[in-house]
Order: C-alpha cells, then structure tokens, then sequence
C-alpha cells in the first residue's frame, strides 16, 4: 500500500519536475496564434480593417474580437485561410475586392508638403519638406493612406499593371461549344 | 567508351526533321527594322545604352549587363536607334518589354573587333568577355553561359555535357550548324573546357543525325582534342539538359541542386560557337541560326539577325494560304507568338507556321482515368496525373510534395494523355502562381518590416521629444532655483519682470479693446457685416490654424 503510494507520489514528482522545467526550457513569448494569424494578412498596413495595422487587427482576430472578413487587400483567399487556421466558418469578404493599385504622384502639382510622407504606413514615399515627392511603385502596398492627407489632390491609385517578369500562366480554361448537328 | 544509361518514359513523336533539314543555313536579308528587346537572357535586365536619335554599328553594345548573372545586348546592323521604347515581346503572354528599336542604314558597319587567342586568357577575361558578348544558352534556356563556368570554383568537375541532341520535333538548326560549322563548336567546347576543366567531355548527338555526328568527330579529330561524340537515342526528350546528363554520366538533377553541384555542366552546341566567336573573333551575339518550317512552302535553317519582326521572315518560310498562327521553340515545349511584329530573339531556335490541318485543335478535355500513361512517360519519374489533381484544385503546397518543380514541362505527358488533358498547362499554371506567392510573401514581410522600423522610429523620436521638452522645463525651472546664489543676473530678473508685466498690461488693454469694438452699440453697416459673416468667419475663428483653413477653402 505505502509503497504503491510512494511510486506515485514520485511518479508525480519527476512528471511535475519534467513539466516545470519544459515550461521554462520551451517557453513562447507572446501569442504564437497572432503571429499566424499576421502571417496570413497582407501587411498593406492599410487601416481598412478598422485597426491601425496588421498585427492589432490579427490580435483582435485572436482575441475573438474581430470578425476574419475585414481585410480587403487579403480578399477573399485571405478570409479562406484564416478560416482554415481558426476552424472558423468562411465568410463573405465585407467590403468588395479590388485588383491591386500602387500610389502615384502628379510631380507637377507635388508641392512638397510631407503630409503623404508622415501618411504612408510603409514608408515607400520619398521626398522632403519643399521638395518634390514620389512613390516607390515597388515597396507601395496600395493602401490610400497617402490619397486623403493630400493638400493639391496630387496622388492617385493606379492599378497595376501586368508586367512579363510578375507574369502568371492562365488556369486553364476551355471554351464549351455545341457540336453541331446534322440537320 | 562506357555504356550509356537511361531516363524513364520519354515520347517518339514524328520528328518532321527532314524538310528543313535538306538545304544548308543561308543568311536572312537586312529587314527594314529592327526590335531588340533588352531583356534576352535570364537574370536582370541589362541597362539601355543609346537613346533614340543615336548611331549605332554592328555589334555595338546596346544593353550592358547589369548584375553578374545577366548578359549584354548589342545593335545586329548599323543605323539610327528610333526609339527605346516598350514593344510587343516575344512571349506567350503578348505583353511588351523595353525594346531598341533600330533603322539599318544598309551599310552594316562593322565596330571594331578585337580578337583574342582564348589560350593566352586569364579564366576571368573570358567570363567578363562572353558576358559584354552576349553569350547565353541558345537551346533555348538563355541562361548566361559566363555563370555556367563559375561551376569550377567550387567543386572539380566530372563531365562538360555538349547538347547537341536537338530532340524536338521540327528542329533542325543544331542539327545543320553541326554538320556546317562543327570546327567552330569544337572550339567553343574547348573555351568551355578550360573554363570547367572536367575530367572528360562528352557531346551527345541523337543517332537520327548521322551527318552530324560525323561532321562533330571529325572536328575534332582535325583540332586535337579529346572529346567524345556519343549517339544517343532518339527519344523526346533526350536534349533536356537534364536528361542528357542523365543518359552520358547516369547522374539524376534534382530541382533544389544545379548540375555543377552534382559535377556535371551542359551546354548547347549553338552556345559553344558563339563562345569562340566572341573570343577568338571578338563578335558578339548579334544573330542565330532559325529553323522556318511547318506549313511553308520552304523551310530550311536561316541565320537571321536578332530583333528581325516575324513579319520580315515571312517571305523567307512563304507560309501556305491556310496558316493560322506561328510557333516559337518546337511542337512540344514552344508557344504561339502574339504577334507579326514579335522578334527574333536569343531563345528562338525554330519558327513553326501552324495550319489546323498539321496542328488540329485540342479534342475537348476528358475526365482523368488515372490510366498512369503519363507517370510511364514522365523522364522525371513524377506523377502527372497527382500533381494534376492538385494543381486544379489550386493546392499547391500539396503539388510541391509531389515536386513540382522537377517538372521541366517537356510535355510529354500531355502527349500521352488519352483524356487529351493538357497537363502542362495545370504544371506552368501553378508553378507561376506558386512564384507570385513567395513574390507577394516576400514583398509583405518588407512591408512589415518598414512598418515596425517606422514605429520604432516614431516611439523614439516620441521619447526624445519628451525628454527635450523635460530638460527644457528643467532648465526653465534652474534659474529660479539657482537665482539666490547667482547674485549677477538679478537686475536683467527684475527687467524681465518688468517685461512681462508690461506685456500682460499691453494684451489686457488690446483685449479690452476688442470687447469694446464688439460690445459697443454698433451701427448699421457693421450689423449686417456680423450678419452676414456666417459660419465662414465662425471657422476661423474656430480653427487654430487660419492658414490651413483658408488652404482647404480654397480647393
């Protein structure tokens, strides 16, 4: 009986020890989901989720407080994913998808005030105070920030335009005829 | 000579050799205009060096490398430059790409052009000449060749591979520069040679090219080397860079490895001459030989200028009434041309006019049988019919697992396919949207990683701030502390005092004044003023910034 309850008891012990010290050895800072979760978002640090930035908004995803449609930049594949990762129902994105733009400046009407400059989230505008400012196509997410701030209305959004280096092969599809009969 | 080895599966389709193969290469007339796009080779796009309104001579360098892996682009004839400009590319998707576009002046001048003995070079020189020449792969890869003899420094070499297997269908014009100018590649073989130094060199030569083989041993038997012409077996695709190496050294490439790392290196013969003739003649790739066939009326091979438009090569082939599109690179592996106006470039090795009679329409896709034809015909030993499923269903982490990008795109599965499923299609389909993923994913950890700099940098510049202002209170507060014990500045204290009283006195009457001019009884004209004054004043007066208030107006 008492040497039952001794192994046990020392079982108990070595087990607890292992664990406490596990704890300690492997221990993860932080949240482990947030970091999926901002994995998945399309850091464009746009604000149009209603938080300011990916990982306050993947934060509130992990946190249950946001609903996993909010990001239209990540559209609807984005949703998808999130949905795999939470085991949550896919949802409809709620605001509707757009093809991918990039930020572009009138130089001519750029009067050099530094008000997109402080905007952008991702900082892909270059310039300084008087002095002309541009965008860097190739670091600009896309997310408008910069449009509003504008005292001349100088940017605009352009889309995209396909290039023969980013270039991707067409799902292929194939066109249904009816065959034509004999008549 | 050792036995050769084998690659699994592989096709025999009608290789249509014949017709182009019977007339010897002849030299395409000087066109109208030329287009030559900047961007003929893997790796960066080299820099423009000419703006439009320029002269340019032959072999002048038009585009300069721009990184190391990266290669030259040069004027195929003398004339005016018209224009750098954007140009339809040749390039399945129909879009354009920056593009010299050049008058000939009909002189074809020359620049001047130092030849070199490859022997007396240093390795280095000769890598930095085949760059500035253009020298890149023309089996059709255009992979600089200067980068492919790097292999040496890391690890020795067993086997230079020599390409001249020519396996699509079609194609002819290995085959004929090898029966024409096989001493040139012989010693494009032995710049390469010195460059790799390999244990052996091996040239490998499908057996339905008798002439060739021929006119290859006794190339170089004539220069006195030892390479060895090995026939291979005709079977699609044994001129896969990969299957080459494959079937002379039994070594197997994976996808992740280059073949130096596995000691094996392959060029193309057609490479191999335009290396000597940038050495030894100091000409850069300004022209390759075309194979003109399918549905024309003459085929052969022709050594056309690059950036040459389709539309100037038309007469040459005289295509039949009937045909209906051009094909770049062969029946298996090439695609349509977009346009009349696309040109010639590094990679085209064949032009193929297209009919519906010789290239029926595809028969409408059918349900896969998992029948496993194309796992017997894959050379790669993969299954198509898996990677199929998961390339539809847009799985892609799924069709990496099934590797892939072991998939060269030979097409022979879809060859072989009896559900006429066009399995390469799926294959190209995800690999390119696998590529704008981990474009995408690389672009967005950028992104956030500006964006957390961003705020570090603000949080700091916050605190600096803070930490300004703190000492400046601080600074503000010491005097008044300090003032007892400094005994001099109590009489500029005391003015100051007086200043400041001064001042509070000079606000108090202004701001009495103001009060009086508005609390005043006011006449008639200044009742309406204050009438009509509406919410326009009440802003500005609201509005800390007056400035900007009016700035905003004013839009």
């Amino acid at each position: 009986m008492l040497t039952a309850i001794l192994i046990m008891a020392l079982g108990a012990v070595i087990l607890g020890a292992a664990l406490g010290y596990a704890s300690i050895r492997f221990r993860v800072e932080g949240n482990p989901l947030v970091e999926k979760i901002e994995a998945i978002l399309p850091q464009t640090q746009c604000g149009q989720c209603g938080y300011p930035g990916c990982k306050p908004y993947a934060k509130a995803i992990a946190e249950g407080e946001a609903e996993i449609n909010r990001c239209p930049p990540g559209g609807q594949e984005g949703v998808v994913k999130l949905a795999d990762l939470l085991g949550r129902e896919v949802e409809p994105l709620d605001v509707e998808e757009r093809p991918r733009q990039v930020a572009f400046i009138d130089e001519r009407s750029c009067i050099g005030c530094t008000l997109c400059l402080q905007a952008c989230p991702v900082e892909a505008i270059i310039g300084a105070a008087k002095q002309m400012h541009t965008v860097a196509a190739a670091l600009c997410t896309g997310c408008e920030l910069c449009v509003t701030p504008c005292p001349v209305e100088c940017i605009r959004m352009e889309p995209v335009r396909e290039k023969i280096d980013g270039w991707k092969w067409k799902y292929p599809v194939f066109e249904i005829t009816p065959s034509k009969r004999a008549a | 000579m050792s036995a050769l080895f084998q690659f699994n599966g592989g096709v025999k389709p009608a290789t249509h050799k014949a017709r182009s193969a019977q007339t010897p290469i002849d030299t395409a007339p000087l066109p109208t205009l030329l287009v030559v796009p900047l961007h003929q080779s893997i790796g960066s796009q080299p820099r423009p060096l000419v703006r439009a309104g320029e002269h340019v001579k032959k072999g002048q360098r038009i585009g300069a490398a721009d990184k190391w892996l990266s290669s030259a682009v040069h004027a195929p004839t003398s004339g005016k430059v018209l224009a750098v400009e954007e140009r339809v590319a040749a390039h399945p998707s129909g879009l354009s790409a920056l593009s010299i576009v050049i008058a000939p002046d009909g002189k074809d001048e020359w620049i001047e052009l130092e030849p070199f003995d490859p022997a007396t070079l240093p390795p280095e020189r000769v890598r930095e000449i085949l760059r500035d020449a253009g020298v890149v792969g023309l089996g059709g890869a255009v992979f600089p060749s200067h980068v492919k003899t790097e292999a040496a420094k890391t690890r020795a070499l067993e086997a230079l591979v020599i390409n001249g297997a020519e396996c699509e269908p079609f194609m002819t014009c290995d085959d004929r520069l090898m029966r024409e100018r096989a001493e040139g590649i012989a010693r494009g073989v032995a710049i390469f040679r010195d460059l790799l130094r390999p244990r052996r060199v091996l040239v490998g030569i499908e057996d339905n090219k008798p002439e060739a083989i021929a006119a290859m041993l006794s190339a170089v038997e004539a220069i006195g080397e030892d390479f060895t012409v090995v026939p291979v077996p005709t079977r699609y695709p044994a001129g896969g860079a990969k299957q080459l190496i494959r079937v002379l050294t039994g070594k197997e490439i994976p996808a992740d490895r280059r073949s130096p790392e596995m000691g094996a290196q392959c060029f193309n013969v057609a490479t191999a001459y335009t290396a000597w003739r940038a050495v030894a003649f100091g000409e850069p790739v300004i022209s390759r030989i075309v194979t003109l066939t399918g549905n024309v009326e003459r085929a052969g091979n022709w050594e056309i200028r690059l950036g040459t438009p389709l539309r100037e090569i038309l007469p040459l082939m005289r295509p039949k009434a009937d045909t209906n599109r051009y094909i770049m690179g062969g029946p298996m592996m090439g695609f349509e041309l977009p346009s009349l106006e696309a040109p010639i470039v590094k990679a085209s090795n064949c032009i193929i006019a297209g009919s519906p009679s010789l290239f029926p329409p595809p028969a409408p896709e059918m349900p896969c049988i998992r029948c496993g034809a194309c796992a017997r015909a894959c050379p790669h030993e993969l299954q198509p019919f898996e990677l199929y499923w998961f390339a539809r269903a847009r799985n892609f982490g799924k069709t990496q697992e099934y590797k892939l990008f072991d998939c060269i795109e030979c097409g022979g599965c879809s060859y072989v396919c009896p559900a006429r499923i066009p399995l390469v299609q799926y294959f190209r389909f995800a690999k390119s949207e696998i590529w704008s993923r981990e474009r995408d994913k690389a672009s967005a950890d950028a992104a956030k990683a500006r964006f957390e700099r961003r705020q570090a940098r603000e949080a700091r510049e916050r605190a600096e701030k803070a930490e300004r202002l703190a000492k400046a209170s601080e600074r503000k507060a010491a005097p008044a502390s300090t003032a007892p014990n400094d005994a001099a500045p109590d009489e500029t204290e005391a003015a100051r005092k007086a200043a400041i009283a001064a001042a509070i006195e000079r606000a108090r009457v202004q701001r009495e004044g103001v009060q009086a001019g508005n609390t005043g009884d006011p006449d008639a004209t200044r009742r309406e003023e204050v009438a009509g004054a509406g919410i326009g004043q009440c802003r500005a007066v609201d509005a800390p910034d007056a400035g900007q208030d009016s700035r905003r107006e004013g839009q």
